[in-house]
């Protein structure tokens, strides 16, 4: 059967301080100091569960260069236990970190957030992010996403190294955990090697969604076997459809079922009561930063409306299965996006993979549960 | 200013040894967030300068397998601070992060971070490993020789706070352990340098803590062992162009109260027996003897077979003490014999179990005061058994004694875990008392 109906439609929003734009804070007149604060980020993350988005998704990068700041996987922790209902997924790179810190802080941001987690993998490129570690000099592509499908193992298997019913308090002989029920990984790669178990016990979802970047050649055969939710940026809706069948079949062709993954198109949104009103305001900002900021994927300039038929074209015309927004500038736009609970019905599946139950409640957001049991 | 010298308290989470007693009905959970939110929470209200959360890179392992007899296992550190920052509003969050197995850059982004979303709390417990059995989650595996432990963490902690310091302009540092080059994309946070806790008593560490850290989590002992320990490190802060305010001294303790000093001591010996399992006792003991003697009867007397010295590592993935186990062997014999014929449970109880402060809450405070007053520290890290309440009865009774002695405070004196702790901005002046 299609997964295409109407009820599977999925919305993400990629959520940084001001926006995606490098003049967005100061085209809001925000104080650096907001920015930086836990409050501000709140706001932001409340108003996306207000309106029943899916997943919140926290971008980060060591690229000193601008682009988000906080540590992302710490932002989150500091926001699940006051927002409650969306999703919450942190960016947590892989090139020049642990895998065995960020298996258990995502198993962590799982356990905080009650079974809200996801986290998406990403490489770092840049000779600039090398040398603020100094371990190793940039790779190529082929290079970083082997060592990502390696580090993506590493954290799901630690994942799974306890088994969800380990801790088992047994007064009668001492024992706090049955330790048949822990499992070294004895994980050895081209780039390291890990023994576990991991020192976190199993998360509330078992395993958090991994949400992965398919957009270029190399990072396909990771997505493919490990993404719940692949994020692709697209010029337009064909380019967008294309995308996704190729990701549909590298999915099939890795043994997974392609309707278990949930393919979502980056749109760059700028919202305002009229395209003309919208176009100036994006005028105003590249004239700020000096430079015309060139679209990384489909982009709308205009009223709620606009967003609204795009998305709806784009998950009619299954070139998405649902879309990721990517605001140019907050927080003017942020009061007006689109709510999703004209779409999403209570009981019907929004952004989880199969295997998870999904209560969708109108306006406030997706909780996302496993009903996987471990596996192995 | 009161005359009185006041308390500075720190609450530990219950950790992963056999202090914390997971068997008693009213022990909940370890791993749940509820767990921390009521620990914390309980803390804040306790006017306590931070809460504190240990860490663990490997589980440990007994006999070559997964030591099964404590609390395995717990949620990430510094995530789990992160989060508590959304649920206290001044109480401050410190969290022991290896400098082994942690690079400084990540490490600086990371604590900044936490400074930013906390306002101002955030505390780093320092601490270096040089075990192979640890490195073997992680990239640069291996093994860190034991010499070269502090010399990474002073590096560590020179590179984090140049990043920390550097507003925009570029870092770069080229030492015997890092190589760091590139800008910090996060503006100082709140407190400048999040506060830095240091662990570990040997003469290396205390010159780095007189060197480097604004507090020093140490072991608990008598009085004069206490005097003895804080006149060291206080003496060693001048040639470092620090004063004796700079860095606090907090040994960890324990405590158990009663509604009478008897009752206090009754509770501390079933506590006791509740730490040391008739499991546990035998883990003790194979610890020390390094062989397995798990045919013997915990209830029955001492082995007579000689401790194996070649076989040290019994245990792994946890501090272990560095005397001879022949020598402790024949200590525990001849204690056992002492006392009338102790049994292996009974030693094992009274060898390693005993609390730090015992007693109704105005016999605790004042005997916590006193070791305050009389300069054997400035205050404790206290390390309760039961998660998650175990703070509950020191803050609704010790809290208040301790108030009305006039050594503790009544509301906190400022947002940031600095001015709780009364600690200079890092970029701040030396006052006037100081500077003479």
């Amino acid at each position: 059967m299609s997964p295409f109906t109407e009820a599977r439609m999925h919305l993400a929003v990629e959520l940084t301080a001001a926006g995606r734009h490098p003049a967005a804070a100061r085209w809001a007149r925000l104080d650096p100091a907001v920015l930086l604060s836990a409050p501000h980020h709140a706001g932001l993350v409340r108003t996306a569960a207000r309106r029943g988005l899916d997943l919140a998704l926290f971008p980060h990068t060591f690229h000193p260069d601008g682009g988000p700041l906080l540590d992302a996987v710490a932002l989150a922790a500091r926001l699940a236990p006051v927002v409650p209902g969306i999703g919450i997924a942190p960016t947590a790179t892989v090139t020049h970190t642990e895998p065995f810190h960020v298996s258990k802080s995502i198993a962590t941001l799982d356990i905080v957030s009650s079974g809200r987690a996801g986290w998406e993998p990403a490489v770092s490129r840049t000779q600039a992010e090398a040398d603020l570690f100094g371990r190793k000099p940039a790779a190529a592509p082929a290079q970083l996403w082997r060592e990502a499908a390696d580090a993506i193992e590493v954290v799901v298997r630690l994942w799974d190294s306890w088994e969800d019913d380990a801790v088992i308090r047994d007064v009668a002989t001492g024992r706090y955990v049955d330790r048949d029920k822990l499992h070294p990984i004895d994980f050895e790669g081209e780039f390291f090697s890990v023994k576990g178990p991991s020192i976190t016990p199993r998360p509330p979802q078992g395993h958090p969604l991994v949400v992965l970047r398919a957009d270029e050649e190399e990072a396909l055969p990771v997505a493919a076997r490990w993404a719940d939710v692949v994020r692709i940026s697209a010029p337009d809706l064909a380019d967008a459809a294309h995308a996704r069948d190729r990701i549909r079949g590298v999915v099939a062709a890795a043994g997974r079922d392609p309707d278990e993954i949930t393919v979502l198109l980056d749109v760059e949104v700028h919202l305002a009561a009229d395209r003309a009103r919208a176009r100036r305001d994006l005028a105003e900002l590249d004239a700020l930063s000096g430079a015309a900021l060139p679209a990384s994927s489909v982009r709308v300039l205009g009223p709620p409306t606009d967003l609204a038929d795009l998305i709806g074209t784009a998950v009619s015309t299954r070139a998405a299965d649902g879309v990721t927004l990517v605001p140019l500038a907050l927080p003017p736009t942020s009061t007006s996006w689109p709510t999703r609970s004209s779409r999403c019905s209570p009981g019907a599946g929004c952004c989880a993979p199969a295997g998870q139950a999904v209560r969708c409640a109108p306006g406030s957001g997706c909780a996302v549960r496993s009903t996987t049991t471990r596996q192995g | 200013m009161s005359a009185t010298k006041q308390i500075h308290l720190g609450a530990h989470f219950p950790g992963v040894n056999n202090t914390t007693v997971w068997s008693d009905p009213a022990a909940g959970s370890q791993t749940d967030f509820a767990s921390f939110v009521h620990f914390a929470q309980n803390a804040e209200r306790g006017l306590m300068d931070f809460v504190f959360l240990a860490e663990g890179l490997r589980l440990r392992e007994h006999r070559g397998r997964i030591h099964d007899l404590d609390v395995v296992g717990r949620p990430d550190t510094f995530t789990v601070l992160a989060a508590l920052a959304a649920v206290t509003s001044r109480v401050g969050l410190a969290g022991t992060i290896n400098t082994t197995y942690n690079e400084p850059y990540e490490l600086a982004s990371q604590f900044a971070s936490l400074d930013h979303l906390s306002a101002g709390r955030a505390a780093w417990n320092m601490v270096t490993t040089s075990d192979a059995f640890t490195g073997e989650n992680f990239r640069r595996g291996g093994f860190l020789p034991r010499e070269q432990r502090y010399e990474r963490a002073a590096e560590v902690v020179a590179v984090t706070r140049a990043l920390w310091d550097s507003n925009g302009a570029e870092v770069e540092h080229h030492g015997p352990h890092f190589d760091v080059r590139g800008t910090f994309p996060l503006s100082p946070s709140p407190q400048g340098h999040p506060v830095l806790i240091q662990a570990g008593d040997s003469a290396q560490g205390r010159d780095f803590a007189a060197a480097t850290a604004d507090a020093i989590f140490t072991l608990h002992g008598t009085l004069e062992a206490g005097q003895a320990f804080y006149a060291d490190v206080k003496g060693r802060l001048p040639q470092h162009g620090r004063s004796a305010d700079d860095l606090k001294v907090l040994p960890g303790v324990t405590f158990v109260l009663g509604d009478t000093d008897a009752e206090a001591q009754d509770e501390a010996v079933r506590i006791r027996r509740q730490q040391v399992s008739p499991q546990t006792a035998i883990a003790f003991l194979e610890q020390v003897w390094g062989r397995e003697l798990s045919e013997y009867d915990p209830d029955g007397p001492l082995p007579d077979v000689e401790p194996d010295v070649d076989n040290v590592s019994i245990t792994r993935g946890r501090v272990r003490h560095a005397r001879d186990p022949r020598a402790v062997a024949q200590e525990w014999r001849d204690f056992a014999a002492a006392h009338g014929g102790l049994s292996i449970r009974e030693v094992v109880i009274e060898k390693t179990g005993r609390q730090s402060f015992i007693g109704s809450a105005r016999t605790v405070a004042a005997r916590m005061d006193e070791f305050v007053q009389r300069d054997a520290c400035d205050g404790f890290i206290l390390v309760p058994h039961l998660t998650p309440g175990g703070l509950d009865r020191f803050v609704a009774e010790v809290v208040p004694e301790l108030q009305d002695r006039g050594s503790y405070r009544t509301e906190y004196p400022g947002p940031t875990l600095r001015d709780h702790l009364g600690l200079r901005h890092p970029h701040a002046p030396l006052t006037r008392k100081e500077s003479a």
